[in-house]
């Protein structure tokens, strides 16, 4: 029951192949001729383009195309147009300081563009897109600074980050209090009342009271007397509203306990100066200082 | 009569030869399971060695039972069946895989634990991709191969029960690839996300199913080898070399689930891409094509469009695929010159993709009236429309200047979908409809109105996903590419991502009403098991000669 042998479909009136799978035939129609003519077109449209641009690989390089066109020289003429384009801001942003950048509103404007664009895809990641941080991740919005607000601390901490392994990374670290065993457990729950009642909130008295002079012996070295904290080695402000890892009393706890401390990578292995230069000022014009 | 009980020998002793086999690879991997220090490497050989035990048990059952009876003058059906249901099962699994990590897209809060990875976008997505082309398109390709070789070479399967072992194999590696994705396992080429010993696992599997389908056109009772196994043919040829290549690399230790790749660089990067889109050309192109050459006509009952058309459009499509892979690659290190030959191979690839086309179209001459009554057709037809779109839409996009906007973009995974969801997808479902009451020896579909429903959520949800894709897809394009007037980037990345919410979200109600589709058709089909069988018999098409 091959079916094999001349065969007409009677609907179409057309010859089959003569044989026949599972009682499926075949028509024996030409090849449209349109698809042909596209198939020929594409065909000779490549053949076209071969010659004209770089295609057919040989034993000593390519073949190069009569429009002798090349991706690399245009990467490379489009960055030297670049140059030209951006003109003066460009050039002065490498020689200029910090502050002659923010006394020309001209350098100053092209400056925060540059700040913007490297910003946005590096910086925003952590801090967001609008810099107002968030748990972990400092608000780079608002005045306060945990390593310092002026154009030139803001600088170093971009180019050498916090705790990055760099040599000169901005390096501070707080005692795990409570993990590593340093603190009794109501020690740090009455710490935590001091430091609630240090940022004028409502805090149990008593326990403020049994923890005073512990805090001068543990804490004050770094957060200081009074609890202001000390930029020089990161430690924060506690008697403000401002925390990086939150403010309600597990959070502060928590903190004492395990003594938390961020990584912020050392950017100047990835940005050339000028650009760190561009961000300090973006990142200072932006912020409360 | 002597060459039933001879066959049946042969059954039993390849049952017997495979079940030393699975015995020894359990135990071999006991002992590796005991003997690593990489606890992947540990859950992953446990696998194996619970795939070996129930494995070898039930393998030795069947013997017992005599179950692996290879009876020369009937079709070999029950793998069919099981590969339908697989089919079934991991579609519904892959896509809804999707339609989570589409939601995670929309709402990234959504199912994300930092402390536990497995859940995360970045494990699910391989998880879905590999979901749905190897999982779901893998065991359609492999079951429907298995019942179209049989039916137009009028032979049972070729191997006694080295068909199962196919079967049984290939969803093994499903599973050691899946759980590897979600344990944090992957060598991180797209579309070739398993180590090495999933990779030499599926080689396995894979040059047995070679033998098996070459062994059955071998003992074919047909002169001729009609076009689809040509199709299939190509496809597992064509994988088994893409696979092998793209995945040579050497494991830090035997004992260890890591390996470096041989390849490195932009080498890498090419060779990556040569097996990225001839998965494409061959697996769900090639492959797809030979089932649409065996179930459309045979739905519609007419003859194929043109004999001719099928042998120049074949050979073209093999010839020209295999080089267009660079197109990937554009505006990378790749270079220049091997960008221009993947562009001008992707465009004279065009006209060999619409063969296909119009071969499928036009064999429903004398028949269009199907179009309106038989929703299979018609879910056929979208199918075979969807194919010639993505094939013109794929040459569009490899153009230089085209793809300077498209790459990286929506618009790809746009791309992607109408293949995969119009084309891979419907051609996959008509096929299923078809072989469901033919297998099962129903003489209908439970209900052809289920199928209606099937048919127009599953395309509405599809147009609005591939809408949204062009619409969000361009509009990042052109959001990345546009600069201040002093030259720099006018949008940060994060800007663009916020750009497409309201498109994300669509996507993701697209892809729940093609997951919903289909497991209406789950629901269809398996009432349609349920029906009164009507006396057909699986005997071969036509008898063997008495002497035989």
């Amino acid at each position: 029951m091959t079916g094999d042998g001349p065969h007409k479909d009677e609907i179409s009136g057309i010859d089959t192949t003569g044989h026949e799978w599972d009682g499926i035939r075949e028509l024996d129609n030409p090849l449209p001729r349109w698809w042909l003519w596209v198939f020929y077109a594409c065909i000779a449209f490549s053949i076209g383009y071969w010659v004209l641009m770089p295609a057919w690989p040989g034993l000593n390089g390519y073949t190069h195309g009569l429009l002798g066109k090349s991706d690399r020289r245009e990467v490379a003429q489009a960055l030297t147009d670049l140059q030209t384009l951006r003109g003066a801001g460009g050039a002065k942003l490498k020689t200029a300081s910090l502050a002659q950048i923010e006394s020309d509103p001209e350098l100053q404007a092209y400056a925060m563009q540059v700040g913007q664009s490297v910003f946005g895809d590096n910086c925003a990641t952590c801090h967001g897109a609008g810099g107002a941080g968030g748990k972990g991740y400092a608000n780079l919005r608002d005045d306060v600074w945990l390593w310092g607000g002026s154009l030139e601390d803001i600088q170093r901490t971009i180019t050498y980050g916090i705790r990055s392994g760099d040599d000169q990374a901005r390096l501070s670290q707080m005692p795990a209090f409570g993990r590593d065993a340093m603190l009794q457990p109501a020690q740090i729950s009455d710490l935590t009342e001091y430091v609630v009642a240090l940022s004028g909130r409502k805090a149990n008295a008593a326990a403020v009271g049994r923890v005073t002079t512990l805090f001068a012996e543990q804490c004050a070295s770094c957060h200081g007397p009074a609890g202001k904290g000390d930029q020089l080695v990161g430690a924060p402000d506690l008697t403000d509203a401002d925390t990086l890892y939150g403010s309600d009393r597990a959070a502060i706890s928590g903190q004492i306990h395990n003594g938390q401390g961020g990584v912020m990578p050392a950017w100047g292995r990835r940005f050339d100066p000028e650009t760190i230069k561009a961000l300090a000022v973006y990142i200072h014009a932006n912020s409360g200082q | 009569m002597n060459r039933v009980s001879g066959s049946n020998e042969t059954g039993s002793l390849s049952g017997s030869i495979l079940l030393a086999c699975t015995v020894l690879r359990g135990l071999m991997f006991a002992f590796a399971a005991a003997a690593t220090d990489d606890p992947l490497y540990r859950f992953q050989a446990l696998i194996v060695v619970a795939a070996a035990v129930v494995g070898g048990f039930a393998l030795n059952a069947a013997m017992a039972a005599g179950l692996l009876v290879n009876d020369q003058s009937k079709y070999m059906d029950g793998v069919v069946k099981a590969g339908v249901i697989a089919t079934m099962f991991w579609g519904a699994v892959g896509m809804l895989v999707g339609v989570v990590i589409a939601a995670q897209l929309s709402f990234p809060e959504l199912l994300y634990f930092p402390e536990v990875g497995w859940l995360n976008f970045g494990r699910l997505r391989p998880l879905h991709t590999s979901g749905v082309i190897f999982a779901f398109g893998g065991n359609a390709l492999i079951c429907t191969s298995f019942y179209v070789v049989q039916r137009t070479c009028r032979a049972r399967l070729f191997g006694g029960v080295l068909p199962w072992f196919v079967f049984w194999g290939y969803q093994l590696f499903i599973v050691l690839a899946a759980t590897g994705y979600l344990a944090g396992i992957t060598q991180s080429k797209e579309y070739a996300e398993p180590e090495w010993m999933t990779d030499l696992w599926l080689t396995i599997v894979w040059v047995a199913y070679l033998f098996t389908f070459l062994g059955t056109i071998w003992k074919r009772k047909e002169p001729h080898i009609y076009v689809a196994n040509w199709f299939y043919l190509a496809f597992i040829v064509t994988v088994a070399l893409l696979h092998i290549v793209n995945n040579l690399a050497l494991p830090v230790d035997l004992l260890n689930h890591r390996s470096y790749s041989l390849f490195s660089g932009v080498q890498d990067a090419l060779t990556q891409w040569w097996y990225g889109h001839n998965a494409v050309g061959f697996f769900l192109t090639a492959g797809f094509l030979a089932m649409m050459y065996y179930f459309v006509p045979k739905r519609v009952g007419r003859p194929v469009y043109s004999y001719r058309l099928s042998i120049v459009h074949f050979w073209a499509l093999i010839f020209i695929y295999i080089w267009a892979g660079p197109h990937h690659l554009h505006y990378t290190a790749l270079p220049q010159w091997a960008q221009t030959l993947g562009m001008t191979f992707s465009i004279m690839l065009w006209m060999p993709s619409w063969g296909g086309m119009i071969n499928g179209l036009m064999t429903l001459s004398g028949a269009w009236d199907k179009l309106r009554t038989d929703p299979v057709v018609r879910m056929m037809v979208v199918a075979i429309a969807f194919y010639g779109m993505s094939t013109f839409e794929g040459p569009v996009m490899s153009i230089r200047a085209v793809n300077a906007l498209s790459h990286y973009t929506d618009w790809t995974i746009g791309h992607v979908h109408s293949g995969a969801l119009g084309w891979v997808g419907f051609i996959t479902f008509g096929a299923v409809y078809c072989l469901v009451p033919w297998l099962w020896k129903k003489d209908r579909l439970y209900s052809d109105k289920l199928v209606e429903w099937h048919f127009w959520i599953a395309t509405t949800g599809l147009v609005l996903y591939i809408c949204a894709m062009w619409v969000s897809g361009i509009m990042e394009g052109l959001m990345w590419r546009e600069y201040t007037p002093q030259g720099f980037l006018a949008w940060s990345f994060i800007e663009t991502v916020s750009a497409k919410h309201v498109e994300n979200i669509i996507r993701t109600l697209g892809g729940a009403m093609f997951l919903s589709g289909t497991l209406i058709m789950i629901y269809n089909l398996w009432r349609t098991v349920r029906l009164p069988s009507v006396d057909t018999s699986d005997a071969l098409a036509a008898p063997l000669p008495a002497a035989a």
